[in-house]
């Protein structure tokens, strides 16, 4: 995985309370099995009308947050199916941070896997940030969201910040222990 | 330590464990179906591009995998991520592969059951979310993403916070009009969608010890939905007469401690219980199913993990008997060995002669991939166990959640109907 960057970014604020992974990625896609090109299908029956035509009232649909890097959502985001699919499509679109006041479980836990970071922020710190109109600027080494005016921390799990700052993933965070793995296999060989 | 501490204790070796411990523990069974497979493939794909050599896996006796979200194959790639499936279990020499149209298949948790897949005691991930189902029989059954599963596919391993246990107490036996559906949907309904985000959730009480495997799986299976890592019933005489039958005696029952701790008991009345429905759009939608009973509907579907289990199949046929459908209802058994019993029982007589269609074990239609999904506008009542937006096909048509009882009852009168109300 690449290594987390600080984000700058403006914020896409989808105002919407348990969004479940089928409403990431409808579960006609989750037959593609490539991790990339997931984007397309981010958030498919709310983004467009048959045929692919876009509709106009959905939030990615407006040319201010073409390039957002930031998704604020509301409680609960990605409950459901735990098609890994969601973060792949997330990560695919572009992205990077997703901040709420809750996540469903395993989508939580796949966010990591794929050097996307999800934030969970109090319910006043979200309101604020819902009401954010410039960019906002999301630094993990420091634990730190800031936009104008604002300021403020949020907690993550060590392990995890390593991970994304370093761009590991679990398989190659124990590869880092690969030399101590063949001494103890050679040495318990039967 | 209560029985999941017990269990995750004993995986990490560890004399005890507390809730917010981090644990590595040991797998002892772990799933893929036809989604999730290729996803873990794709993920074993990007590490071969970094230069992993992956010639093999950890073990494969102790990993399963199962048809169940598109077949029968429902178009050119899905067939084609069943053959993928196919190579993948022989090229790693995995024998238990239960195959659409070659004798026992069906829904993976489902076939953790029926064929006794998982033991009391053991830890147990799949990649899929429902993977809590299990936690009936007594183990810590838990879903995880794709990633996660090719690294337990790899090691054997998986690191796991120890969740916080909520305790659902129920006391006496649920009257008959009643289903474990209606207990578990009462529950989300009260606590909430993310009410046990990270917890596990067990039952227990006289009305769970008065409760059939199966209803106890009805529960465990919808934990998923009010958000929790996993759910859990301890294993009893019932459990050992459920895996006896199905030829598995050894294994080591792990049993709370008196002293066990719990983040909170919540206590149910089962005589007090009605049948319940949860209105689109969110589980937790849940009302009595009385107060919808203007509530016109245009399809029933009795299927899925949660809903198409032996007993739901009895349920909707005691309703079903001698009575026509007024709307298109549809009846999946959850697994071939299911389907067959109901065969030998009379029960697939009882539902055609009713106008019921009758269709092989899949998830299709609970997940709104293929085999019947709604149009828009168009109204189910289902005995499955999402109703998100478009869970069963287009994203303006309505998924209303209800017991076996109440779908059958249903499909009779056209409208959401309690049982009751059916002479």
């Amino acid at each position: 995985m690449e290594p987390f960057k600080k984000i700058k970014s403006i914020a896409t604020p989808l105002d919407k309370v348990n969004v479940d992974t089928d409403q990431i990625v409808p579960k006609q896609f989750l037959k593609l099995v490539q991790r990339t090109g997931f984007g397309q299908y981010l958030f498919y029956d709310w983004r467009y009308e048959k045929e692919g035509i876009p509709r106009k009232d959905f939030i990615l649909n407006d040319s201010k947050y073409k390039n957002s890097k930031i998704l604020l959502a509301r409680d609960n985001f990605g409950c459901g199916s735990s098609r890994e699919h969601a973060v792949w499509a997330l990560d695919d679109y572009g992205f990077k941070v997703v901040i709420s006041t809750s996540f469903a479980d395993i989508f939580y836990n796949n966010c990591f896997k794929n050097g996307v970071l999800p934030i969970k922020v109090s319910e006043e710190s979200l309101q604020k940030l819902f009401s954010v109109k410039s960019e906002i600027e999301v630094d993990l080494e420091n634990q730190s969201i800031r936009a104008d005016g604002l300021s403020m921390s949020f907690d993550i799990e060590p392990h995890w910040k390593k991970i994304l700052l370093e761009g590991l993933d679990d398989i190659a965070m124990t590869l880092l222990h690969e030399k101590q793995i063949v001494q103890y296999e050679k040495a318990h060989k039967i | 330590m209560n029985i999941t501490e017990k269990i995750l204790a004993r995986a990490s070796g560890k004399t005890s464990v507390a809730p917010g411990d981090v644990v590595f523990v040991n797998v002892d069974k772990v799933m893929v179906h036809d989604v999730s497979g290729p996803g873990v493939l794709a993920v074993f794909e990007k590490l071969r591009k970094k230069g992993m050599i992956i010639d093999k896996i950890w073990d494969p006796e102790r990993v399963w995998v199962a048809e169940d979200h598109f077949v029968p194959a429902a178009d050119k790639i899905s067939a084609q991520n069943v053959v993928m499936l196919t190579n993948f279990t022989k090229q790693f020499g995995i024998k238990k592969h239960f195959k659409y149209g070659m004798g026992q298949y069906g829904i993976c948790h489902t076939l953790s059951h029926e064929e006794a897949m998982v033991l009391p005691g053991e830890v147990y991930v799949g990649g899929d979310s429902h993977t809590n189902t299990t936690g009936a029989l007594g183990a810590f059954a838990a879903g995880l993403g794709h990633t996660d599963v090719a690294y337990v596919l790899l090691n054997g391993k998986i690191w796991f916070k120890v969740p916080e246990t909520l305790f659902f107490k129920l006391n006496g036996k649920l009257p008959d009009h009643v289903m474990a559906k209606d207990l578990i949907l009462k529950i989300i309904g009260d606590i909430g969608t993310d009410g046990a985000a990270y917890k596990t959730m067990q039952f227990g009480g006289t009305g769970i010890s008065e409760m059939s495997v199966e209803s106890r799986l009805t529960l465990t299976n919808m934990t998923t939905e009010a958000g929790a890592k996993s759910g859990i019933v301890e294993p009893d005489q019932k459990t050992r007469d459920y895996l006896a039958a199905r030829g598995a005696t050894k294994y080591n029952e792990v049993h709370s401690d008196p002293d066990a701790q719990y983040e909170k008991i919540y206590e149910y009345e089962a005589s007090e219980m009605e049948p319940i429905v949860a209105k689109p759009f969110s589980p937790e939608n849940t009302v009595v199913a009385r107060d919808l009973s203007s509530v016109e509907i245009d399809k029933a579907y009795i299927g899925s993990c949660t809903g198409a289990k032996l007993e739901d199949l009895e349920a909707a046929a005691r309703i079903l008997k001698g009575k026509t459908v007024k709307i298109r209802t549809e009846v999946l058994p959850a697994a071939m060995s299911i389907f067959r019993k109901a065969m030998d029982q009379g029960l697939l007589k009882i539902f055609m002669d009713a106008g019921v269609v009758v269709g092989p074990p899949t998830c299709g239609a609970c997940c709104g991939a293929h085999m019947g999904v709604l149009a828009k506008d168009e109204i189910c009542v289902s005995t499955t166990n999402r109703n998100f937006p478009g869970r069963m096909g287009h994203v303006e048509s309505q998924t209303y959640l209800a017991s076996p009882l109440v779908a059958a009852a249903s499909a009779i009168t056209g409208k959401i109907t309690d049982p009751r109300d059916i002479r």
